[in-house]
């Protein structure tokens, strides 16, 4: 009996010790989730839109590209603003100061937060509290608030939208790691990487780090989202990136004053590219929980 | 009473750590609040006598303590925007926001637990899917661009919506003040012209500033209430009889709500961030389009004072979700 009883906790063992994340089936798995794959679709246009903006005959900029409030045409699909500016031109280029925010950000919350959970799951004792204790107080404020707070105190400007939503997301990695490290540090493989003498730091780095990467990647997919969403919000509310930059918040915040005398075209298509994007990294980070954690299918 | 002690005493490291996170959130970082306050092209020595008025050359420790000791007081520092202390201007917005962010609570709850509740009991129908997509979109939308879309459908387009401007319709005199919440007030007084007027200000901000948590709650109601509908209490309740409505509101729901409760308690929190957003889009005379008001004027203590007063209402709802958790499942009381 106890050999049969063995087995499977050896083979579970022997599974672990590989990393959760093999790239080849995720991305196959994945193509299979139709949700997933719109998710994709969206986040792939919006780059590529990013990506080849100054191809269009219109800089970003440049004031006079058409007449003044035009309503969309084909030569202005989107439409132009209060200068002139073409609209289709300010949202693709939008969508690069929007992408790179977010990516920005998140490797900030990335940095920070996942050496800080590995940290304190792995010491455990009251340095480890310590940790964990400050990151449940910055978990008490409201996300949002806590952005404006830290992009206030550095002064506005997008270096400091991208530093205060990076802060904003620390606790969450750092919660999502500490858990996962708590339940790994257990495992037999870790115990026997501490039996053959492997020192704390490479246990930490090479062996359970790999392993939490599964959770990790989800909440970054999910975070990119709700990271481009907070630093429109900080730039609408002044705080983030200024004009005549043409970030998403910051294009809703110029189309603000047009709604009342009927131009709708001057918030509309900013506002449908962020909802567009957020609901793409939505999807995508849900689908990736779907294909990482099959045990999550069914409570979805 | 035990319980409400124990719960309120543990608050008080919380607070104490809240009031150190924001203090070093915001004198640690990079950026001056001097030079900001200055402008760019000042002088620097003007940078410096500004620096000195506001404390910032005096060491970490002395300023914490002199933080410590300003909030004991009840100042939350001075808006030099607006000429008064913060902590007045507080005081006379804080109702509105209050009363904006309690509607949307209420319009979240009808809304989300019932769409939870049908989307767990009809698992994979139509209307479970619906739910998702609302769940989604509504995770997704932007808080101050679906504002804007209200204004000009409702308002614009349609004329269903009074102006976006203030809590009452120009030519009505808000209620006589007793609790600052126009809806309680009129209510109180009788007086129903208000009342008319508050209502059909206040829907549409807190339907878009609803709808966020709405979601989450609907989602969370779910998936509470499918972990609760497989339990054999819940099949034994189905098995002897009785009617599905009462199976699910009396046996799950009763079961589901702890969780509903902890949820609700976290987006009232929430809200408070969302309000920002709503208030400075729908011109509401609250805290938060004050605090926007403020970093357009470069005037940061409001700011950091908003930041305390949302982290103390956000844990205040802890505190009452604890307690109303503990007298919905009493095993939560004795833990």
């Amino acid at each position: 009996m106890p050999e049969t009883a063995l087995e499977p906790q050896t083979a579970e063992s022997a599974q672990s010790a590989q990393p959760a994340v093999k790239p080849q089936t995720t991305l196959r798995l994945l193509l299979r989730n139709k949700l997933a794959v719109v998710g994709l679709v969206f986040i792939a246009l919006w780059t590529l839109g990013a990506v080849f903006a100054d191809l269009l005959p219109y800089g970003a900029t440049q004031p006079g590209a058409g007449g003044l409030l035009q309503g969309p045409t084909l030569a202005h699909p989107f439409g132009t603003d209060n200068f002139g500016r073409d609209l289709l031109s300010r949202v693709l280029a939008g969508g690069r100061i929007s992408l790179w925010t977010g990516l920005i950000a998140i490797a900030i919350s990335l940095l920070i937060g996942v050496p800080l959970g590995a940290f304190a799951g792995f010491v455990r004792g009251r340095a480890g509290g310590l940790v964990m204790r400050l990151m449940d107080m910055l978990l008490a404020f409201p996300s949002l608030v806590l952005a404006m707070a830290i992009a206030a105190a550095m002064g506005p400007g997008m270096v400091s939208a991208m530093v205060a939503v990076g802060i904003v997301g620390i606790p969450e990695f750092a919660r999502i790691v500490h858990g996962q490290t708590l339940s790994l540090r257990e495992r037999d493989f870790v115990e026997a990487g501490h039996a053959i003498g492997l020192p704390a730091r490479s246990i930490l780095i090479r062996h359970i780090v790999p392993n939490a990467l599964a959770p990790i990647l989800v909440r970054a997919t999910l975070g990119m989202g709700y990271a481009i969403l907070t630093a429109a919000s900080l730039s609408f509310i002044g705080l983030g990136a200024q004009p005549p930059d043409p970030e998403w918040g910051v294009l809703i915040s110029d189309g603000r004053g047009y709604i009342i005398s009927g131009e709708w075209w001057m918030t509309t298509f900013p506002g449908l590219a962020i909802a567009t994007s957020i609901l793409g990294f939505n999807l995508l980070g849900d689908g990736l929980r779907d294909v990482l954690d099959p045990r999550l299918r069914t409570s979805k | 009473m035990n319980l409400v002690l124990r719960r309120v005493a543990a608050m008080v490291p919380a607070l104490i750590g809240v009031v150190v996170c924001i203090f070093v959130l915001t004198r640690v970082l990079p950026g001056d609040p001097a030079r900001t306050l200055a402008g760019d092209q000042a002088d620097p020595s003007v940078v410096a006598k500004i620096r000195t008025e506001m404390g910032l050359d005096k060491p970490l420790h002395v300023q914490l303590v002199q933080y410590f000791s300003d909030l004991l007081h009840g100042n939350l520092g001075y808006a030099w925007h607006t000429g008064h202390s913060v902590a007045s201007d507080f005081a006379s917005r804080l109702p509105a926001t209050v009363e904006l962010a309690l509607v949307a609570l209420v319009i979240a709850l009808l809304a989300g637990v019932p769409l939870g509740v049908v989307s767990a009991t009809r698992r994979d129908r139509p209307v479970d899917h619906a739910g998702r997509v609302f769940s989604l979109l509504g995770a997704s939308m932007p808080l101050f661009w679906l504002g804007l879309m209200v204004i000009v459908v409702f308002y614009n387009k349609l004329g269903v919506a009074p102006a976006p401007l203030g809590r009452v319709s120009e030519g009505v005199n808000p209620p006589t003040d007793i609790t600052g919440l126009y809806i309680v007030d009129s209510l109180m007084t009788g007086d129903m012209v208000a009342l008319r007027s508050s209502l059909s200000h206040i829907i549409w901000p807190a339907l878009c500033l609803a709808t966020g948590s709405t979601a989450i709650i609907a989602r969370m109601t779910r998936s509470a209430m499918l972990e609760v509908i497989g339990q054999d209490y819940v099949r034994t309740a189905v098995s002897k009889g009785l009617k599905p409505s009462v199976v699910t509101l009396k046996h799950a729901l009763r079961n589901a709500a702890p969780v509903i409760v902890t949820i609700s308690g976290l987006q009232f929190g929430q809200l408070m961030g969302g309000a920002v957003i709503t208030e400075t889009v729908f011109t509401w005379p609250g805290i938060g389009s004050y605090v926007v008001q403020s970093v357009l004027a470069t005037d940061y203590a409001p700011v950091q004072a908003f930041t305390l007063v949302a982290a103390v209402v956000y844990l205040a709802a802890n505190l009452l979700v604890d307690l109303v958790n503990a007298r919905l499942d009493p095993r939560i009381a004795d833990a």
